[in-house]
């Protein structure tokens, strides 16, 4: 090729790529996310097999950096591979199968219940159910320790100790039942969620010509609503289970004090005694497990998953009478969601009145937790919530971090989601959409061990950001963007392609374009995304507690901190703080977006 | 008014080719149309032009300017290339009002605000549509939301025009009177048009020329006359022509001085085709050019009514004669019963006959 025709060729690539501005977006955000995920899961492998500094306290002649299977065998085949590796692994599945059981079968009869049967305050429940959702994971947990603490571990007592003056056993108090319990409350919302959407697409007269091929109605339901609906409860169950194997605090709070532990808390503690190494390959073998579960899921119900149940005309849904049961199931669903939502809620409002821990007496109620100044005798002279310089600076690092994660979500999964679209069936397009859903399958604990690994000396230019606030918004926007850039390439898939079009051959450059046309049509679909991981980065405590430092305190990390210390009044009322900040901005975006009129207008 | 000039240009998706090495140019304030099937790359090559598809070879020049030469390395971006498009979906933005959606690009090319006014004034003024200028295009109807796609074109001024089916969102009432306003769009800005449709009456009233294309590639390119007329070859005689276009296979026959094809039941006098070999030939005569009488004439092939489909103004006529069935239309609303007998002729100078081999067609001038 002669070098002017060499030329030539660069010229029109060049070109093209001016033409094209989806390639250079997606090729920017295929190398970001690359080092954002791919990078430091590299890292961590590599450092998992070579020897570290803090390793020469065990083998004082090793050389720093070379290969070795120090970490492996201390994990998988020494003498503290039980404590370090069985154990944990053990609990953990028993964890996650008996927490996914109770969560997913909870959640799927509520989505059958409010979606398919004439059970009434359809709309109320609808509501309301998804509320454990918008709580950190670990309310739940809080509200347990307040109601059954025994005098295992000293300091105050629970509710039930309190009033009945019985010491609950310890399998009630701590460790595996209540874990399990306490999780399951929480998780059946998620569960919830993904069924109730499954369950909505579901036509009513596939069902019906069940009906008249002479099938009962459980028969049906067996026979045809469950299976077409296996490929949503396959994913409501691995995915509920891969979250289950990477949360921290409710086996923190409830496992800890009787040294019972996860996957999850053992790679804390590994980390806390400076055992990296450990704390690496604990996290990989997470990953493992939850890359096998989706491939496992993937093999069963890959070869059926095109059911097509969306069938586009004729879609109709009947209602399940539920005749003499409705009145019942209409109450039972009620209390079972107000014990999930209320009671815990209540009981942490009753523990943050309390002057003395254990004391449930109404002459002990006060409000100094909340609104006290800082008095030596109680609570090692720390101040009321509302007046804590700590906390309201953790409150405002929580905010800043929902804030700003959300908004570099919502840009991040706009730009994802224009790439993708735009350059549907591309090899980069694939390779972009691959990435971008990658971070789903590390749990959040593992995430959050690989950023130690990757960030805790500098990259290039790039400073040490271990410790550092920025690291908490880069982690969480990286952990929650499989979500936000579905909902990026889903609001991007209703936008007519021709919207766009339009605009260039009408000479509209592409800045003017997304700031005009993109932007605002997709605007009602990033919000919610947008919303969601406010909300996510708010409550979050499994990603984000192996990061934190006093510096980039935050109110889920602050709770944590005092629940250790054995101050159940400030966490409680910290606790509550939390969650009622999260209702509240939910409420506002929602009634801002409303009244904007974002999602009022329809496509065409 | 510009030329549009294309040349070799090719694109492939994946294995599939849309557009095999196409040339064309079409003349300054010509309106062009290109008509065939879907999937026949028609909608390809207008969005080459718009710049909108990247194009594996070929060049592309837009009056002097070069828009497109993948071997010389040029490629200019839609919004750089000056073109006019009036899409299928009209893509009028449903989050602006109809004024904004007008005013918007107008903005973009720096014009002054009283300028910008008046453009928008006139154009809304042209489609009738000032009255609803504060509307969304989600409130208004198919043919409002057309207009607005057309006042859009009539504020901008582009020189070359291109239309990719923008009838077929509307009801067939609708179709006809927006076809007058797109021609009259054409007239008014004088620009360079390339309308492509499916549809083949749309082209016909509408069009200078006519570029029938299927799988990738050009099979004619001549004025409606010309086209509806002399049909190159059978694929093309069949697109055109509403009702269908009479085939009838069988074999030339000399009889003393004249020719015949004789096919199954019926003969057709067949001087004007040209011999080919084997013999086989397939004539093609349209509906409207079978001679047709209730009462015997000498001469005359006798044929058997099957059906009557009257329209209103045209009345369709089904026909068979031995094994062939033909259709046949007459001005009016006739009011004969199907089952009578009748008797059919053939006019020779509206014969065309083609080879069933190559399809070509074998008639002489």
């Amino acid at each position: 090729m002669t070098s002017q025709a060499m030329g030539q060729r660069l010229r029109y690539h060049g070109f093209r790529l001016r033409n094209r501005p989806d390639l250079i977006i997606g090729f920017v955000c295929l190398v970001a996310l690359a080092f954002l995920v791919l990078a430091p899961l590299a890292e961590i492998i590599l450092d998992a097999l070579t020897l570290q500094p803090y390793d020469l306290a065990y083998i004082p002649d090793g050389v720093v950096g070379s290969f070795s299977l120090f970490h492996l065998e201390r994990v998988f085949a020494s003498p503290l591979s039980p404590a370090l590796f069985f154990r944990p692994l053990l609990n953990s599945l028993a964890i996650g199968f008996w927490v996914t059981l109770i969560g997913v079968s909870i959640g799927t009869l509520l989505a059958w219940l409010l979606v398919r049967t004439d059970i009434r305050c359809k709309g109320l429940l609808g509501a309301l159910v998804v509320i454990p959702y918008m709580m950190p994971s670990w309310v739940m947990a809080l509200a347990w320790i307040s109601l059954f603490k025994n005098d295992r571990i000293g300091g105050s007592q629970g509710f039930v100790a309190g009033f009945f003056g019985v010491n609950p056993p310890d399998w009630v108090s701590y460790g595996f039942f209540p874990i399990v319990v306490t999780l399951a409350l929480h998780y059946f919302a998620y569960a919830y969620l993904l069924m109730s959407g499954a369950l909505a697409t579901v036509d009513s007269e596939l069902e019906e010509a069940g009906a008249t091929c002479g099938m009962g109605r459980w028969k049906r339901l067996w026979r045809i609503t469950l299976p077409l609906l296996m490929p949503a409860l396959g994913s409501a169950i691995v995915l509920t289970f891969i979250r289950i194997l990477g949360t921290f605090g409710t086996p923190a709070l409830l496992g800890l004090p009787v040294r019972f532990f996860t996957f999850a808390t053992q790679i804390y503690a590994s980390i806390n005694a400076r055992n990296n190494g450990d704390a690496f390959v604990l996290a990989l073998v997470l990953i493992v497990i939850a890359i096998s579960f989706i491939w496992i899921n993937s093999r069963i119900i890959g070869i059926r998953k095109s059911f097509v149940t969306l069938t586009g005309k004729g879609f109709r849904r009947r209602e399940v009478r539920l005749g003499l049961w409705r009145l019942p199931l209409t109450v039972a669903v009620g209390l079972f969601i107000a014990s999930t939502v209320l009671v815990p809620l209540a009981i942490l409002l009753w523990e943050s009145l309390t002057l003395m821990a254990g004391d449930y007496r109404l002459d002990n109620l006060t409000t100094y937790f909340w609104i006290g100044q800082g008095n030596v005798r109680l609570a090692y002279g720390e101040s009321g919530v509302l007046l804590n310089d700590g906390i309201l600076r953790a409150l405002w690092n929580s905010l800043k971090l929902g804030i700003l994660a959300a908004l570099c979500n919502g840009v991040l999964g706009l730009l994802v989601g224009y790439a993708v679209v735009r350059g549907r069936g591309s090899r980069l397009s694939k390779a972009l959409e691959g990435i971008a859903f990658a971070p789903y399958i590390f749990p959040s604990i593992a995430l959050g061990a690989i950023y130690i690994g990757m960030f805790s000396s500098p990259i290039g230019p790039l400073p040490a950001l271990y410790g550092t606030f920025a690291i908490l918004v880069l982690i969480t926007v990286v952990k929650n963007l499989p979500f936000t850039s579905r909902t990026g390439i889903a609001a991007m898939l209703q936008i007519d392609k021709s919207m766009e079009e339009a605009a260039r051959v009408l000479g509209i450059g592409w800045f003017r374009r997304m700031a005009r046309i993109i932007v605002p049509l997709s605007m009602s679909g990033l919000v919610s995304g947008m919303l969601l991981t406010f909300i996510t980065a708010m409550r979050e405590l499994s990603l984000i507690v192996l990061l934190l430092s006093p510096a980039n305190m935050v109110l889920t990390g602050v709770i944590f901190y005092y629940q250790e210390q054995a101050m159940p009044q400030h966490s409680s009322a910290v606790t509550l703080l939390l969650v009622l900040i999260i209702i509240l901005v939910n409420v506002l975006v929602r009634l801002i977006s409303r009244s904007a009129g974002v999602g009022g207008l329809k496509n065409g | 008014m510009e030329q549009i000039g294309l040349s070799g240009i090719r694109k492939a998706y994946g294995r599939e080719v849309a557009v095999h090495d196409l040339d064309l140019t079409i003349r300054p304030g010509e309106f062009l149309t290109i008509l065939g099937p879907s999937g026949c790359g028609k909608t390809t090559t207008l969005r080459a032009i718009a710049g909108l598809e990247e194009l594996d070879d070929g060049e592309i020049h837009l009056g002097e300017r070069l828009v497109f030469s993948r071997r010389r390395g040029v490629v200019v971006p839609p919004e750089k290339r000056g073109v006019g498009l009036i899409f299928q979906s009209y893509a009028l933005w449903p989050h602006m009002t109809v004024q904004r959606n007008i005013t918007l690009a107008l903005e973009e090319k720096g014009l002054g605000k009283p300028e910008i006014e008046a453009r928008a004034a006139q154009a809304l003024e042209t489609v009738q549509m000032t009255a609803l200028r504060g509307r969304y295009p989600s409130e208004l109807s198919g043919g409002q939301q057309q207009r607005v796609a057309v006042a859009r074109m009539i504020a901008l001024r582009p020189k070359i025009l291109l239309m990719d089916e923008p009838l077929s969102n509307l009801d067939a009432k609708l179709r006809l009177d927006m076809r007058s306003e797109l021609l009259q769009l054409h007239r008014d800005l004088g620009s360079t048009t390339v309308y492509v449709t499916h549809d083949q009456a749309e082209a016909l009233t509408l069009s200078d020329r006519i570029v029938v294309m299927d799988r990738g590639r050009v099979l004619q390119e001549a004025s409606p006359y010309e086209i509806y007329h002399h049909p190159r070859n059978l694929v093309v005689a069949e697109f055109i022509g509403e009702p269908r276009i009479n085939l009838v296979p069988g074999t030339l026959v000399r009889e003393g001085d004249a020719l015949h094809l004789v096919g199954d039941g019926v003969r057709l006098p067949a001087d004007r085709a040209r011999q080919v070999r084997g013999e086989r030939l397939t004539a093609a005569v349209r509906p409207e050019n079978i001679r047709l009488s209730t009462t015997p004439v000498e001469g005359w092939q006798e044929a058997h009514l099957d059906d009557v489909q009257p329209t209103g103004a045209t009345t369709i006529l089904q026909v068979s004669a031995g094994g062939t069935r033909l259709r046949l239309v007459r001005p009016g609303f006739l009011r004969i019963t199907a089952g009578i007998a009748l008797w059919i002729n053939f006019d020779p100078d509206t014969i065309e006959f083609f080879d069933p081999d190559t399809q070509d067609n074998v008639s002489a001038p």
